[in-house]
């Protein structure tokens, strides 16, 4: 999609000029104020920065800062090695329908990985194209199946029949889910698949055990396993560990997720950005109409006594 | 009306009507003038109102706002089983503005009942249902009922899962009548389960018949109004104060008096309506439950099943008691103990603000007791919710059985001759 691709260069080079502009003014600001440290590799054998001095304090912040960072890495290095996941129920998407190019990546990701086997079928094409700000070329080119209207609802090639036999129910269609189920579960759902060799399609899901859907996503997440520790007599999850990796970085796979969440979002009820901004004005002119109305019964009132 | 009038013109029925033109030809035909004198202009109301006397004419504005979006709403909804709802996302999604239709119909449905609630309340307080307003207190109660039904129904339409789960638990409460229940039900569905035939007749009812009887209700509440004049704050008759003009002292015609504060009150609803529709329609799931968004489905029921918050509080008492006939038995009770109310309170005084402190108690034990079921109706019954429940029904009956001792036999505060007022500084 074109809109999305020139959104992310758009992106890009305003990060890196912003990474530029931030080097050349720090570097300026070392060039004029503190040249001496500026010159000197390593704080400690600079001869100039005496004890005590703005130099040396400097010097120091810096170097409690790098060792702040190291730390943080290893920690985290530690952290992944000993799994994630154990705070996964409360895993929220923090999308946003508001959010354009996030809804257009959803689009398209939809479009790649969902629509093989589900449908939106309360969704038209056109009027995706209409809100999503996605023009009629770039439908035609990224988004509409060959032989489709623009005028069409989102349907899935799939027969229900064959995915009744392959999958033991039929997928369903995605309109509306976000609406049943939460945009939290959704959010949940995509990101807690993990590797199940009992189950039919060699993987399981947290949100929803025992899923007949397969792991569509995971040459961008990677596979995980789930460890589970045992309570009471009952398994209980403990945590991921990631067995091989994927296509995406795990944060890159958490906004591909969000991404997705909130394009269900905005096909669960395509009205609601037109609703939270028509509803801003009603109620800023009701507030007034009220204000008067007020006026109007003091008025009217003073004679009563 | 005064840029009409030609001075001296002694034609029509009084000085100020016009002779000539429109207006004239009318009110020679049609007793406007005389409708307007007898229902705003010349209907006299105490002039000590405060903020609880605001939910009548809210409750009118907000049927107004249900008959009118309803008749939207019916343009593009279709009744039956593959048919309802699609019908519903079409208007959600392809109709221009159908979605705030919608909204405003679904919203407006649950602010009905909270200013109806509201409303009942106030009567409580100042004992409005006392005589002369029995009759008053009675048409409003069945109004309160064909409310719970048009609701019921309403609710029904989108076939939703909630929609064919809760039909199933609402209309198999009449199964438990002993000897006609199982006939009755089948009846009221048409069918051997909640199917086709249920839906298509619920929309006939919810489109015309229970909306024409709430309309009929509405007007002989008002009309009983008029003839007993409206109760106020302190619970005294203002009749009973006439000044030299054979108006009451502490009365104001509505009109303009009340017609401009209700305005006012209306403004101060909207505002607060308009909140709820255009940023939080569904409430969370609380007035749109999320169930509700996926179609019936016969063979997953709702995990757990919840009626509206406005009809938790009798879902609370129903649950009450192990055994559902009984349970069945108890919530139409707690319905006839409302109905009851004129006969039950036998207080020298109506106002709560001259009633003792054990009148002051039980009503706070009722309020306690009546917010609790409803928040118990939305809680699954297990644990301490189910001791809680049985307690809170407890204390719903007992304010309404024990009423007629502790309302007669406690003193009273003396009633001042006229209202208290205070005017605008």
């Amino acid at each position: 999609m074109l809109r999305v691709m020139s959104a992310r260069q758009g992106l890009l080079v305003c990060g890196f000029s912003a990474l530029l502009l931030a080097g050349g003014l720090a570097y300026g600001a070392d060039a004029t104020d503190s040249a001496p440290a500026a010159s000197a590799p390593d704080s400690g054998s600079a001869p100039v920065a005496a004890p005590g001095s703005v130099q040396a304090v400097m010097a120091m912040a810096a170097k409690v800062q790098q060792q702040q960072a190291a730390d943080k890495k290893k920690k985290d290095e530690e952290e992944r090695l000993k799994g994630f996941g154990s705070d996964w129920e409360e895993w929220e998407p923090d999308n946003s329908v508001a959010d354009i190019a996030s809804l257009q990546r959803g689009a398209r990701d939809f479009a790649g990985y969902c629509r093989g086997c589900h449908s939106l079928k309360y969704v038209r094409y056109s009027r995706l194209a209409q809100d999503l700000q996605i023009t009629p070329d770039q439908l035609q080119k990224y988004l509409l199946p060959a032989g489709a209207k623009a005028s069409d609802y989102i349907t899935s090639p799939m027969p229900a029949a064959d995915a009744l036999n392959w999958f033991g129910k039929v997928p369903p269609d995605l309109s509306l889910m976000a609406r049943a189920r939460g945009t939290g579960y959704l959010d949940r759902f995509l990101r807690t698949f993990y590797s199940d060799p009992s189950r039919a399609t060699g993987a399981n899901n947290l949100a929803l055990a025992a899923v007949a859907m397969p792991d569509v996503l995971s040459n961008l997440e990677g596979v995980k396993v789930a460890v589970f520790r045992t309570e009471n007599n009952q398994q209980v999850f403990d945590h991921f560990v990631q067995v091989a990796p994927g296509s995406l970085s795990p944060e890159e796979y958490q906004g591909t997720v969000r991404d997705l969440v909130n394009f269900l979002d905005y096909t669960g009820e395509p009205a609601q950005v037109h609703r939270r901004s028509l509803g801003v004005k009603v109620v800023l002119f009701l507030l007034v109409f009220t204000a008067l109305t007020y006026l109007l019964k003091r008025e009217y009132w003073k004679n009563i006594h | 009306m005064a840029i009409a009038v030609k001075p001296g013109d002694p034609s029509g029925p009084q000085n100020s009507s016009p002779s000539k033109g429109l207006k004239a030809w009318l009110f020679k035909r049609l007793p406007v003038e005389e409708f307007i004198e007898t229902q705003a202009t010349g209907y006299y109301a105490p002039k000590n109102f405060n903020i609880w006397y605001f939910f009548g004419f809210i409750a009118i504005v907000v049927l107004v706002m249900q008959l009118l979006t309803g008749i939207f709403l019916t343009m593009f909804y279709k009744p039956g089983e593959a048919t309802a709802f699609d019908s519903v996302e079409f208007i959600m999604r392809e109709v221009d503005y159908g979605w705030l239709i919608r909204y405003m119909h679904s919203t407006g449905a649950s602010a009905f009942f909270l200013v109806v609630y509201l409303h009942m309340y106030r009567a409580m307080l100042y004992g409005s249902y006392r005589a002369p307003r029995e009759l008053l207190w009675l048409f409003g109660m069945l109004v309160y009922l064909a409310l719970m039904a048009e609701a019921f129904m309403g609710y029904v339409l989108p076939w939703g899962n909630m929609s064919y789960w809760a039909a199933n638990v609402i209309v198999n409460i009449f199964g438990t009548i002993p000897v006609i229940g199982p006939t009755l039900v089948e009846w009221i569905r048409g069918d051997y389960g909640i199917a086709d035939s249920t839906l298509n007749r619920f929309f006939a009812l919810h489109v015309v018949a229970v909306p024409l009887a709430l309309l009929l209700l509405v007007v002989l509440h008002l009309v009983a109004l008029r003839r007993s004049g409206s109760n106020n704050p302190d619970g005294i008759e203002i009749k009973a104060n006439l000044g030299p003009d054979g108006h009451p002292v502490d009365g104001i015609p509505f009109h303009p008096y009340y017609s401009v504060k209700d305005t006012f009150g209306i403004s101060v609803f909207l505002v607060i309506f308009s909140c709820v529709v255009f940023f939080a329609p569904t409430m969370g799931g609380l007035l749109l439950e999320h169930a509700n968004f996926e179609p019936t489905n016969i063979f997953s029921t709702p995990d757990p099943i919840t009626p509206s918050w406005y009809f938790t509080p009798y879902y609370a008492i129903l649950r009450a008691v192990p055994d559902q006939r009984m349970g069945a038995l108890l919530m139409a009770l707690s319905l006839l103990c409302l109905i009851a109310l004129p006969w039950l309170d036998r207080s020298p005084v109506r106002s709560i603000r001259y009633k003792g402190p054990i009148s002051k108690a039980f009503l706070a034990l009722f309020t306690v007791s009546f917010l609790a079921l409803m928040y118990l109706g939305l809680q699954e019954p297990t644990g301490i919710y189910v001791t809680l429940g049985r307690l809170a029904t407890g204390g719903y009956f007992v304010f309404f059985l024990a009423m007629p001792f502790y309302s007669k036999l406690e003193a009273v505060k003396p009633v001042p001759d006229r209202v208290r007022f205070e005017a605008h500084a």
